[in-house]
């Protein structure tokens, strides 16, 4: 069986036409004053989905994220919730809780009342507060910071008391903004882990907010690519790496390598690209693009090879100079300068200790890839 | 810091650094000193001179006091002098029932005062605290304003709005709301509306400073956990200005108590209230000796709440906000 990317994925109840849609973001559309946040926007996300709303600051995650919460009221639009319809209801009657971005712990409370709050506000029952509250403490592993104030604490337990606090209500939905932003990047790499493991054993629906790519792609079923308060692309990490459906896309999640240029033949299987600095390029998805038509293809550095002598079996092969190499242990990062101009960049795994083919700067040297390693952007 | 400096360096050249440290030392205890010389003088000399005031009696002369501590005969008539000194002015002070009634009813009236100043001034400084970033400055402006203008001549303009002819009267007689003039000037309530008048800005700053300082999100995440926004107001935002609160109420409380100008020119002859009191032992009567003994005892009934305002503003630190 072939898919794309790594990972197989079972759960995926997008590709599923009965699927029933949990949270529903119907045309909305935000404005504060003239600046238009979120432009008529349309999402789905699936129950038990841990979804990520990924962009640049200013893209309008954060107001889609408070929309939901219900700190702002869309413009325009409609936002469901398990078929509810949510205008009009306040922050505080919606079943969904919210993990904020500077965790927003009350200074006064202790690490326990801190959790307990929500459970209060509810009118639980003191005895059934005392064992949740117990129980989010083991979850989080801060059973024996229960008695402390949030200043007497280090940033990552702060970051999982604000976790326990927000799941302590048992919320339809989770919204994380910005989770990890504060945490250095060692102890954000395991709570990336921690934050899945959590998802899975609560079974909630997740929505974070993030700007780090490596962590939507780490975290998330599906990710949704945001710009200028629209929606750019809607799809599994490995489909927004391997499958970018547009130009916006392909750049903004990890390295690519863009060569403009025009259809000049297309058929069933094949699709021949002449570059516009004469490159010849066979690809075997061409995708919506016609013949003749402006197009650009994109393809990932690690799926370029290089080598000091043409492969003899390679369908796509461009020569060049070694412009810049970059040794980082785990891979090998190359700039070749092609003939015709353009710079491409490569990367290859550093699979094995020794390396037949040890390539410098200002060497002679070929790049090819397989037909089906790029794909081609008509947008 | 000094002793790791001198004991880094002391192993190359240790007469030298020894002195760089004693040096820094000198330096370091310089700057320290001088605002200690400000209290020694301006706060300490002047409470001695009081407090031995206190313990002489009146005498017709000038000043008018028997000398206390003076070498003027030589060193024996300075013992006389010292053992003649004595606290019959502070056993006076237990004796007439008008002193003690004078301090209570100044702590009643000055702490009424102080919980109607708060009850005004916590929704200004909410209000400015909420305001848009952009016109907070101009309302922080609005509240020191009044201070540009002389203290007695705003009090009095209360008597011109209070009197039974005056604004206030005339406007509600006019509006038909009333049909005899209120009698307010001369009462306690006017006493009331004069301090919470003079002392608003020392009650608001306080409180704006510590609820402009807190985050937002605070509120939002209240909200978010499921508390309404009156519950989150008494579960975070009240809690979370008391240090506000307290500086606030104490800044108005201490000056109240031995308030003079506004019982004098708003409350009319009959109150009864400890800076009169002081005011007419010590001009009317020129009896200096108890007037600064009342001064002493005043001093000490305000040390208490001073205290309690140093050891919440030690908390407030401790806890990091």
């Amino acid at each position: 069986m072939k898919s794309l990317g790594s990972i197989r994925r079972d759960f995926a109840p997008w590709n599923d036409p009965n699927a029933k849609p949990y949270i529903q973001f119907d045309k909305v559309t935000k404005k504060f004053g003239d600046f238009t946040a979120v432009n008529n926007l349309s999402l789905t996300i699936f129950e038990r989905e841990f979804f990520a709303l990924l962009g640049a600051s200013g893209c309008g995650k954060s107001t889609l994220l408070r929309m939901l919460a219900g700190f702002e009221e869309p413009s325009a639009g409609r936002i469901l919730l398990d078929g509810q319809d949510l205008r009009g209801i306040p922050p505080y009657k919606r079943p969904v809780n919210m993990m904020f971005q500077s965790y927003a712990l009350f200074p006064h409370m202790t690490v326990e009342k801190n959790i307990a709050f929500g459970l209060k506000q509810e009118g639980m029952p003191g005895p059934d507060i005392e064992k949740r509250v117990a129980e989010m403490l083991k979850l989080v592993k801060l059973e024996q910071f229960a008695k402390r104030k949030p200043h007497q604490l280090s940033g990552g337990q702060r970051q999982r008391v604000a976790l326990a606090r927000s799941v302590a209500k048992r919320p339809k939905v989770l919204l994380l903004d910005e989770p990890l932003g504060a945490l250095d990047k060692k102890l954000r790499e395991e709570t990336q882990f921690e934050l899945m493991d959590l998802q899975q054993e609560l079974g909630l629906t997740f929505v974070v907010v993030t700007h780090d790519q490596e962590e939507a792609m780490t975290m998330a079923d599906r990710i949704a690519i945001m710009d200028k308060g629209e929606v750019m692309q809607v799809a599994t990490p490995a489909e927004i790496y391997e499958a970018p459906a547009s130009r916006f896309v392909a750049h903004f999640v990890g390295n690519v390598n863009m060569f403009e240029g025009k259809v000049a033949e297309r058929s069933a299987n094949t699709t021949r690209i002449t570059g516009a600095t004469g490159a010849q390029i066979v690809v075997d998805n061409g995708g919506a693009a016609a013949a003749g038509a402006d197009i650009v293809f994109a393809i990932r550095p690690e799926k370029i090879k290089v080598s000091s002598k043409k492969p003899a079996d390679a369908v796509n092969a461009l020569e060049g100079e070694i412009y810049d190499v970059a040794y980082l242990g785990d891979m090998t990062v190359y700039h070749i300068k092609l003939d015709d101009g353009q710079i491409v960049r490569a990367s290859a795994l550093n699979a094995s200790r020794i390396t037949d083919d040890p390539l410098t700067w200002n060497d002679r040297a070929w790049v090819s890839f397989r037909p089906d390693a790029g794909v081609v952007l008509t947008r | 810091m000094t002793h790791i400096a001198a004991t880094a360096s002391s192993s190359t050249q240790p007469a030298e650094a020894l002195l760089t440290t004693l040096a820094k030392g000198f330096v370091n205890r310089l700057v320290i000193i001088i605002p200690y010389l400000w209290l020694l003088f301006f706060f300490l000399v002047p409470f001695i001179i009081v407090f031995k005031i206190s313990l002489s009696q009146t005498a017709i002369s000038m000043p008018p006091y028997t000398p206390v501590l003076d070498f003027k005969d030589g060193v024996a008539g300075f013992f006389a002098g010292f053992r003649a000194l004595n606290f019959d002015n502070y056993t006076w002070l237990t004796q007439d029932a008008l002193y003690f009634n004078a301090y209570v009813t100044s702590l009643i009236i000055a702490g009424i005062s102080t919980i109607l100043t708060l009850i005004v001034g916590y929704p200004i400084a909410y209000g400015m605290a909420r305001a848009p970033a952009t016109i907070r400055p101009t309302l922080l402006m609005l509240v020191i304003l009044p201070f540009w203008t002389s203290f007695l001549i705003r009090v009095y303009a209360w008597i011109g709005i209070l009197k039974p002819e005056g604004l206030l009267n005339q406007v509600l007689l006019a509006t038909g709301l009333i049909s005899q003039p209120l009698v307010i000037l001369n009462t306690y309530t006017a006493i009331f509306i004069g301090i919470v008048y003079s002392y608003l800005p020392f009650m608001v700053l306080p409180l704006y400073s510590s609820l402009e300082k807190m985050d937002y999100s605070l509120i939002e995440a209240a909200q978010d956990l499921g508390c309404p926004p009156t519950g989150a107001f008494w579960k975070i935002t009240f809690p979370l200005s008391l240090p506000g609160v307290v500086a606030g109420c104490l800044l108005v409380f201490i000056p109240a108590v031995g308030e003079f100008v506004i019982p004098d020119l708003l409350g009319g002859s009959q109150t009864l209230m400890i800076g009169k009191t002081l005011w007419n032992e010590f001009f009317s009567n020129r009896d200096w000796p108890v007037s600064s003994a009342v001064a002493v005892i005043l001093l000490l009934v305000l040390t208490i709440p001073i205290m309690f305002f140093q050891q919440a503003q030690a908390k407030a630190q401790e806890q990091g906000r």
